[in-house]
């Protein structure tokens, strides 16, 4: 849809020029948006969202491949770039998981073909602790197993170049694999976190304060070998999660790696 | 003066997107009017009124809230131009979805609330398929894929509505609403003007009162149920 997004920096709450002039966001990367409630993550989101003209509260400009957007691509809702995923999201339908799948599959005008439905859940199950079958209802789908198929869903059926996370749990999930489903479906990828875990796994991260990008900071080695760390430390969590599940006591015997 | 029509089920979230839009728009230094349109009791005007504008509320009472507006729009309107007011958004409630309370040169947004009926928007009626914008709230409570699918059955609806997902808590989409209704059409008057979809004749007895149920006390349009049509089971 289009090559790269292009942030021009407007004015923070005080109407103080933004600290940051441009800021280019690239297909395949992810960015982690950071800041305290109340330093502008959701507007930020929202310039993006409506391909802000300069006109709006922040006169934030974001330019498509270095231009303004028309205005079709700003309003209607088939044309929009952003795609959802949140923590407090619920699948609410009472329908069962393939049923839902071949619906969605139907609306959103893809051939409806048991294959896809099948790839998505294949997609969910990579991601999930317990697995997804088809003949699931929707609703009684445990956080986790929610959390997989929406993410591998908005992979594969997503329309939208842009990928918005507020959040990810990290009960029953694989996040790691969950970002590497998304990166690789050639999408931006925003993540709106303080998950350490989570955050550090953008390539950058937009800091917010009082309304406007305050600082870019690139992620450095040394943040990189931290992500490692913590993926490991994770992995022990996952592993006494799943003993816990299991109905297991817990040993010295077990040696998790602490 | 530009009119704005607001309508959606009670606690889809009117209130406070439009609080979150009114807000945006004072920002462009817009003179705004509210009247709120409710059926017995509402405490929104505190809420608007915060916002330092002129707010009225007219409670509906008897009365269907839809017929309500009807028959007082032409006041409310005279009301907010005399307040000094450049915008007037009239914020009602949807009552039984059998109406819908938009007027024909009006701006109508119409609200609903995903959480609530996701697969059946069609039981919204004329809210939904004489809107010119369709807000769909709580959007961070559902799932994108359910949403797509909702979007996916208003668009068969109602094809040239745009819409738009809104969140009233954190106020995203209101930039959004609030530069539609900055574009929108301005007038003088609105004497002469239709309604979208027309109102149904609540003529009978019990819209005039009536308590007593049974044959005897109803009278004018007399609807009755067809019971030739249910299912074929039965006890004997």
């Amino acid at each position: 849809m289009f090559k790269n997004l292009l942030i021009i920096g407007g004015q923070d709450k005080n109407e103080n020029r933004e600290l940051i002039g441009e800021l280019y966001l690239e297909k395949g990367k992810i960015y982690t948006i950071v800041g305290p409630t109340g330093s502008g993550k959701t507007q930020l989101i929202e310039d993006i969202e409506c391909l802000s003209d300069g006109f709006g509260l922040t006169k934030r400009k974001i330019l498509i491949d270095d231009g303004i957007s028309p205005q079709h691509l700003r309003s209607s809702y088939q044309n929009r770039l952003v795609s959802h995923l949140s923590q407090n999201m619920h699948f609410i339908l009472d329908m069962s998981v393939i049923n839902f799948l071949k619906m969605r599959l139907k609306c959103t005008n893809f051939p409806d073909d048991i294959k896809s439905v099948e790839k998505i859940l294949e997609y969910a199950n990579e991601l999930s602790g317990e697995k997804i079958l088809g003949h699931f209802s929707l609703t009684t789908l445990s956080g986790g197993q929610s959390r997989a198929l929406m993410i591998a869903d908005v992979a594969i059926n997503g329309t939208t170049p842009i990928i918005l996370i507020d959040e990810i749990e990290n009960a029953g999930i694989d996040r790691l694999r969950a970002m590497k489903i998304l990166v690789d479906s050639d999408k931006i990828v925003l993540v709106v976190t303080h998950d350490p875990l989570l955050a550090l796994y953008g390539h950058k991260r937009i800091v917010m304060k009082n309304g406007g990008i305050s600082k870019i900071i690139n992620r450095n080695p040394y943040e990189l070998s931290l992500l490692k760390q913590l993926h490991s430390i994770n992995k022990v969590t996952e592993t006494i999660r799943d003993d816990l599940r299991r109905g297991k006591q817990l040993e010295k015997e077990c040696f998790y790696g602490l | 003066m530009k009119l704005v029509i607001a309508a959606g089920p009670p606690a889809s979230g009117k209130t406070s997107i439009l609080f979150k839009t009114i807000k945006y728009l004072k920002g462009f230094n817009a003179k705004i009017a509210v009247a709120k349109l409710d059926c017995l009791t509402s405490d929104d005007e505190r809420v608007y009124e915060a916002l330092n504008i002129p707010v009225i509320t007219g409670l509906s009472e008897n009365l269907c809230p839809d017929h309500f507006l009807a028959i007082n729009i032409i006041e409310i309107f005279n009301w907010a131009k005399k307040s000094g007011a450049d915008y007037l958004i009239v914020e009602t409630a949807g009552l039984c979805n059998r109406c819908a309370p938009f007027i024909d040169r009006a701006l109508n947004i119409c609200l609903i609330d995903c959480l609530s009926s996701i697969k059946v928007p069609k039981k919204l009626g004329p809210i939904v398929t004489t809107s010119d914008i369709i807000l769909i709230s709580k959007v961070d409570m559902v799932s994108q894929a359910e949403r797509e699918v909702f979007v996916y059955n208003l668009i068969q609806l109602n094809p040239t509505a745009q819409i738009l997902e809104v969140n009233g808590l954190s106020g995203f989409g209101s930039q959004r609403v609030g530069n539609i209704i900055l574009n929108s059409p301005s007038y003088d008057s609105i004497d002469g003007d239709i309604l979208r979809h027309s109102m149904p004749s609540a003529t009978c007895s019990y819209c005039v009162g009536e308590i007593r149920i049974g044959g005897m006390y109803q009278q004018g349009i007399i609807n009755k149920m067809d019971f030739s049509k249910g299912s074929d089971f039965s006890y004997v």
